[in-house]
């Protein structure tokens, strides 16, 4: 009762969201995440001149190969070389900081800080008044952690924010994922938005009729009830959408354009990424 | 519960997928012959649903709030196959496009949320559930345990996935490359979360969304509510039965093993020089006690077989007699489970 479920509150913006508000930030979200997304990648920068197909190959293997490295050293250098790729295609670093680093940093931190005291190995100090010990080993092994997990993360935004998703998925079905699949991803993400805007108007709505903050169960009656709305609209729609589909010809088989054209440039960034990648897995760097 | 990268060794998240694809493969064929055109359509939707529906924050009884993964809700509604194509499909794009769960982990967390947490919800749902009304209260018991069990398995394979990190991937210093965590904290650490606030959050999801559709459209629940007995069962269960008769013909292949069976000796064997021979062969050249094990001989004579030695006293043929144990023998258990589903049918008359 404590917490009001809707509107503006005298608060001073001290108080925390109510429920509908939360939904619908976390909606809006999704949209500006994609917004922002469509905007960068046609920004002039280095990996938005890539083919994509060569992009998604070349970024993979970098991934695996920040995942696979046993040195600390290389995984620094493996993050600066994210980091100036993003420089590099004109992606600010504040952006990577509030959609990348700090997210990570924190969620990954809160898991491996017992790590620094629980993993046995040289203790290096211990913790003033508890006096816990802080291994060598354990604060090696959070900074392996939280390290692949910055550099990865890095990695793969950097594939989204400059490439445009449709050509993200025509490069999937270029290099043998199959076209139903990709034609499926491609509709989810359309359809994404669709249910996001769908969900957001009935926030909208019941916030705009509510009078009086809601108790517990009635919350969560009225986030199932928008739940289970949200699913009849959404079988609806597909019912809709396939018989608009087949309206159009649509007889089961998918069918997708491919026009990619590689360059010297593709290959040679290609190369590189595929090198580094294979003398770190390959010399268990 | 979304795996980021960096948690688990390249060779966990090669096993996590290569585990995962067979499931994948048969999703898609039984999808496709359940859809057919629809398929593309109909999953795609299904698809975000699954996305949008994780974004919604339930308030749990205490006052917490807490997510639902919706694996329970997608299994119940849509069967594990379809639920296994769709939370997949939302869990590509999420780590894709939204970077939230790792790239190299796509396969362990699709094999634990869209693979195991969907099939064990299914069938905790169908065994409590069974073939009571579709508007039944017992149903939206059944999903919320559903849901429950369903996150809780699927934290238990991620627990089990971190917990073997340590134990396999070290550095030079023997510092752990990968997760940290033994199983001995993983496993405690994973369920406390999971068995409390996450398990919560996906049993009032799915228990309330099936009590929602009950009001609303109970045709929903239809899909996967189980269904007495109808005519096409035998088109179902033919090549079973097919099986069985080539199984009871191929029975007298049994005459073709040499030597005893270990430890299926009667009283009277102990007592022939030439089953002593073969005991001892079969135990690795132990001879066996010279008197009969006062146990055997006290319960020997308790039961006798009506056709010992799979033959019967009216037909000469071994071979012919076999045939006709295995009839006899597949048919009594027959009997017996056709028994135990009548009392069911009884019991709980469907709907």
């Amino acid at each position: 009762m404590n917490e009001p479920a809707y509107g503006v509150c005298s608060c001073g913006g001290k108080k925390r969201r109510g429920l509908l508000e939360s939904l619908v930030f976390g909606l809006i979200g999704v949209e500006s995440h994609s917004l922002e997304a469509e905007t960068t990648s046609v920004l002039p920068g280095l990996l938005q001149r890539f083919d994509p197909r060569i992009k998604v190959v070349a970024l993979l293997a970098l991934i695996i190969a920040a995942v696979s490295t046993q040195r600390l050293t290389v995984l620094a250098l493996m993050f600066a070389l994210a980091t100036g790729l993003a420089l590099l295609s004109k992606i600010r670093l504040i952006r990577l900081a509030r959609q990348v680093w700090l997210g990570v940093f924190l969620f990954s931190g809160i898991i491996v800080l017992p790590a620094v005291f629980i993993v046995p190995g040289e203790a290096i100090t211990h913790l003033p008044l508890i006096g816990w010990p802080i291994t060598l080993q354990g604060l090696r092994s959070a900074a392996f952690v939280i390290g692949r997990a910055e550099t990865a993360a890095t990695l793969s935004l950097l594939l989204v924010l400059t490439t445009p998703w449709p050509h993200v998925l025509k490069a999937l079905r270029s290099l043998g994922v199959p076209a139903a699949i990709v034609a499926i991803l491609g509709m989810t993400y359309r359809y994404i938005f669709v249910l996001t805007q769908s969900a957001l108007q009935m926030a909208e709505a019941r916030q705009s009729r509510l009078m009086a903050p809601l108790d517990g169960p009635a919350r969560r009656r009225l986030m199932l009830t928008m739940i289970g709305t949200l699913l009849t609209k959404t079988l609806a729609l597909g019912t809709e959408v396939h018989a608009a589909m087949v309206a159009r010809g649509y007889r089961g088989e998918v069918r997708l354009l491919d026009d990619f054209r590689t360059r010297p440039a593709d290959w040679a960034f290609l190369l590189a990424a595929l090198g580094i990648a294979a003398t770190i897995i390959g010399a268990r760097l | 519960m979304h795996i980021p990268d960096g948690y688990l060794s390249p060779s966990t998240c090669a096993a996590t997928f290569a585990l995962a694809a067979p499931f994948w493969y048969v999703a898609s064929r039984k999808v496709k012959r359940q859809l057919h055109t629809k398929l593309v359509p109909l999953m795609a939707v299904v698809s975000a649903f699954s996305f949008v529906v994780m974004m919604f924050n339930l308030p749990l009884p205490g006052g917490t709030t807490g997510h639902a993964v919706g694996l329970g809700i997608a299994a119940i509604v849509l069967g594990p196959w379809a639920a296994v194509l769709s939370i997949s499909i939302a869990l590509l794009i999420q780590a894709v496009f939204f970077g939230d769960g790792g790239i190299t982990a796509i396969g362990a967390n699709c094999f634990n949320m869209a693979i195991v947490g969907p099939f064990v919800a299914y069938a905790v749902y169908q065994a409590i559930a069974g073939r009571s009304e579709l508007t039944s209260p017992r149903r939206v018991v059944a999903a919320g345990v559903a849901g429950y069990v369903g996150i809780n398995a699927a934290a238990l394979v991620a627990a089990i996935e971190f917990g073997l990190q340590p134990m396999l991937f070290h550095d030079a210093m023997g510092a752990p490359l990968y997760a940290p965590y033994p199983l001995s904290i993983a496993l405690p650490a994973m369920l406390a979360g999971h068995l409390t606030i996450a398990g919560l959050a996906e049993a009032v999801a799915a228990a309330g969304l099936v009590a929602v559709l009950q009001r609303t459209e109970p045709e929903l629940l239809d899909l996967t509510a189980r269904r007495p007995a109808t005519s096409g069962r035998w088109r179902e269960t033919r090549a079973l039965w097919f099986g069985l008769g080539l199984l009871m013909l191929l029975s007298p292949l049994g005459l073709v093993a040499a030597g005893t069976a270990w430890g299926e000796w009667g009283a009277a064997d102990f007592a022939d020089p030439a089953a002593r021979q073969e005991i001892a062969a079969a135990s690795g050249n132990v001879v066996p006690p010279e008197a009969v094990p006062s146990g055997l001989q006290r319960l020997s004579s308790v039961w006798s077989a009506p056709i010992p030695d799979y033959a019967p006293a009216f037909l000469r043929n071994e071979h012919l007699g076999y045939i006709l144990s295995a009839v006899t023998g597949s048919g009594l258990v027959l009997l017996v489970f056709a028994g135990i589903g009548a009392l069911r049918a009884r019991r709980s008359p469907s709907v």
